[in-house]
């Protein structure tokens, strides 16, 4: 009997999945149309947008002061980090210097909230993977760190702590002390999260050589952060392009060798132990002084001053009848948040309300990279893929 | 980190600049949207420039203008630590040059302008909504469009599924803005 060979090789179609929106390793609501070889993924095509709540729209009908907590709520891992970038634009444009005591808490929490994305980077990861302890351990962490939050603001994660001119309050006693009690004791709790997983063999068969990102493929994907980092290209916003006073800290950057999701996690738990001592650093250097712009136009005058300057009275009623007025000008201000460049690009045009307020979300950027990064994988991959990413939906649909 | 305006100059003999604009220390230079291409070109591959590395291309709505819309692409350069933004003018019927060719991450950022403004992308691979639901009529961020939307979603209990209806309001949006007197 002849086979022609038509008859002996038979095709096989592609199979489409549909991985989310309601994954719990979609980190949200990703909706992945997975194109799948047998359990090699050919295609993936992220649906977003189901997190969408118009916040740029929403911030062009509101005050400048009424538009910061929209940024809490964009990634709601790293409020403060956000609040802190739209603060800086602001401030750009209303051309406004702030005291040097407000820069360092500004600093301060900029690497509290680093941390307290990093943990629950790393430690998502690992439960999306498959090690289950390290999550509790970070969100044990976490919980203290958003105590620190809870003291400041009153708010455990949306704060709008960090103000254009300022912030909002000043710390409160003893705050300081607990924080260095935390530094110290972080360290080893550090160590215990690296113990279970830096050496792990089944960590590390899923993460090396999973992801691989060349560096010039970061860069024509426009990364930023931890992405561009782990490919081993040392950019850092807080050293290339430093903001408020992290050109006076002593810290490094962290830089991958081969681009793979192991060396970005190894990135992280090293810019955590590096936030330490940042906020170490920061720590000594906090001073006496006021915690807001004395400029009357970008912050409230003072009460004791309102009971004896007229013209106080009047910057006070105007602040909170009209807000802050901007001139005509815009500006791209960017600044290292925990998951990579966050930028405002925002254009003032002599009212108190924005004309435009882009929000550049690191996230956005890296998640169009997924197709490209997960091709050729396993689709347990893609989780990890997912999970080196750092995605939050927050920021990526805005 | 800083660009004189000698550097403009210079840069203008590469890259054909309609204007300049310099806003304390960022630079932006306004382009032709038929020479857009070219000048994203030349801003990537010039040695003297290398701006290689697109952050985000953002969409402005200036309603009552001639050109309606402008196109904002911020480049960063890693090699010179330098920012710079390019913007593309047009009007509602005038397309802008995908540069997807020359930027793969321009993809969604443009995606993400079609979407909100509807500015169109000649050439674009994939020019899909983006960020609004499926089946969404109009482009939310311009400005024209409502701030409360024309539909709203409820669930329909005879129908058993999700239904759109023109919104209602009990009271109509207000905009409060106030002018300054002096």
């Amino acid at each position: 009997m002849l086979l022609k060979k038509k008859e002996l090789s038979r095709e096989l179609k592609n199979f489409t999945i549909n991985f989310g929106p309601q994954h719990p390793a979609a980190h949200g609501v990703l909706r992945l149309i997975l194109e799948l070889d047998g359990e090699v993924v050919t295609r993936a095509d992220p649906h977003i947008g189901l997190l969408h709540r118009g916040t740029e729209k929403l911030i062009e009908n509101k005050t400048y002061i009424q538009a910061l907590p929209y940024f809490d709520r964009l990634d709601y891992v790293s409020m403060m980090a956000q609040e802190h970038t739209y603060s800086l634009a602001v401030e750009k444009i209303a051309g406004v210097k702030i005291p040097r005591r407000a820069q360092v808490i500004r600093v301060l929490f900029a690497e509290i909230t680093r941390i307290l994305n990093h943990l629950l980077a790393v430690g998502c990861h690992a439960m999306d993977v498959g090690a289950m302890t390290p999550f509790m351990w970070a969100f044990e962490e976490r919980e203290k760190l958003m105590e620190f939050y809870e003291r400041v603001s009153g708010a455990r994660m949306h704060a709008a702590y960090v103000r254009p001119g300022g912030v909002s309050l000043d710390l409160p006693l003893g705050f300081l002390d607990d924080l260095y009690l935390f530094c110290n004791q972080f360290n080893i709790r550090l160590d215990e999260i690296e113990e279970m997983l830096t050496g792990n063999r089944i960590w590390k068969e899923r993460l090396v050589d999973i992801g691989v990102v060349s560096s010039k493929k970061a860069i024509d994907w426009g990364f930023s952060g931890v992405m561009l980092r782990g490919s081993g290209l040392p950019w850092d916003l807080r050293k290339t392009q430093p903001y408020e006073i992290y050109s006076e800290l002593d810290f490094s950057i962290p830089v991958g060798n081969s681009g793979d999701c192991f060396d970005r996690y190894l990135i992280r738990i090293e810019e955590m132990r590096q936030s330490l001592n940042i906020i170490e650093q920061a720590i000594k250097l906090v001073e006496e002084g006021p915690i807001k712009s004395t400029n009357y136009k970008l912050n409230p005058p003072s009460r004791s001053e309102m009971k004896v300057s007229m013209e106080a009275v009047i910057h006070h009623f105007k602040m909170y009848t009209e807000g802050i007025v901007l001139p005509y000008g815009e500006t791209y201000t960017a600044t290292e948040a925990p998951k990579g460049e966050f930028g405002v690009y925002l254009i003032s045009n002599n009212t108190e309300k924005p004309y435009r307020c882009k929000i550049k979300a690191p996230g956005f950027g890296h998640l169009q990279a997924l197709n490209e990064m997960s091709k050729g994988h396993m689709i347990a991959d893609v989780v990890t893929i997912i999970g080196t990413q750092d995605i939050v939906f927050g920021e990526v649909d805005r | 980190m800083k660009m004189k305006i000698k550097k403009f100059e210079e840069l203008s003999k590469i890259v054909p600049i309609l204007t300049y604009q310099r806003m304390s220390d960022e630079n932006t230079i306004v382009v032709s949207h038929d020479k857009l291409l070219f000048a994203m070109k030349c801003l990537k591959l010039h040695f003297g420039y290398q701006y290689r590395l697109l952050t985000c291309i953002s969409g402005v709505d200036f309603l009552g203008k001639d050109y309606r819309f402008s196109v904002v692409y911020d480049l960063l350069s890693l090699t010179f630590n330098t920012r710079l933004r390019i913007k593309v003018f047009v009007n509602e019927i005038t397309s802008v040059p995908s540069v997807v060719d020359i930027f793969v991450n321009a993809n969604w950022w443009e995606r993400e302008v079609w979407d909100m403004y509807g500015i169109y992308f000649d050439r674009h691979p994939d020019l899909r909504r983006i960020l609004t639901d499926y089946g969404f009529e109009g482009h939310p961020m311009r400005k024209d469009f409502p701030l409360s939307g024309y539909v709203e979603f409820r669930y329909d209990e005879t129908k058993k599924k999700i239904i759109g209806e023109p919104i209602e309001l009990a009271q109509e949006f207000r905009s409060f803005t106030y002018e300054m007197p002096w």
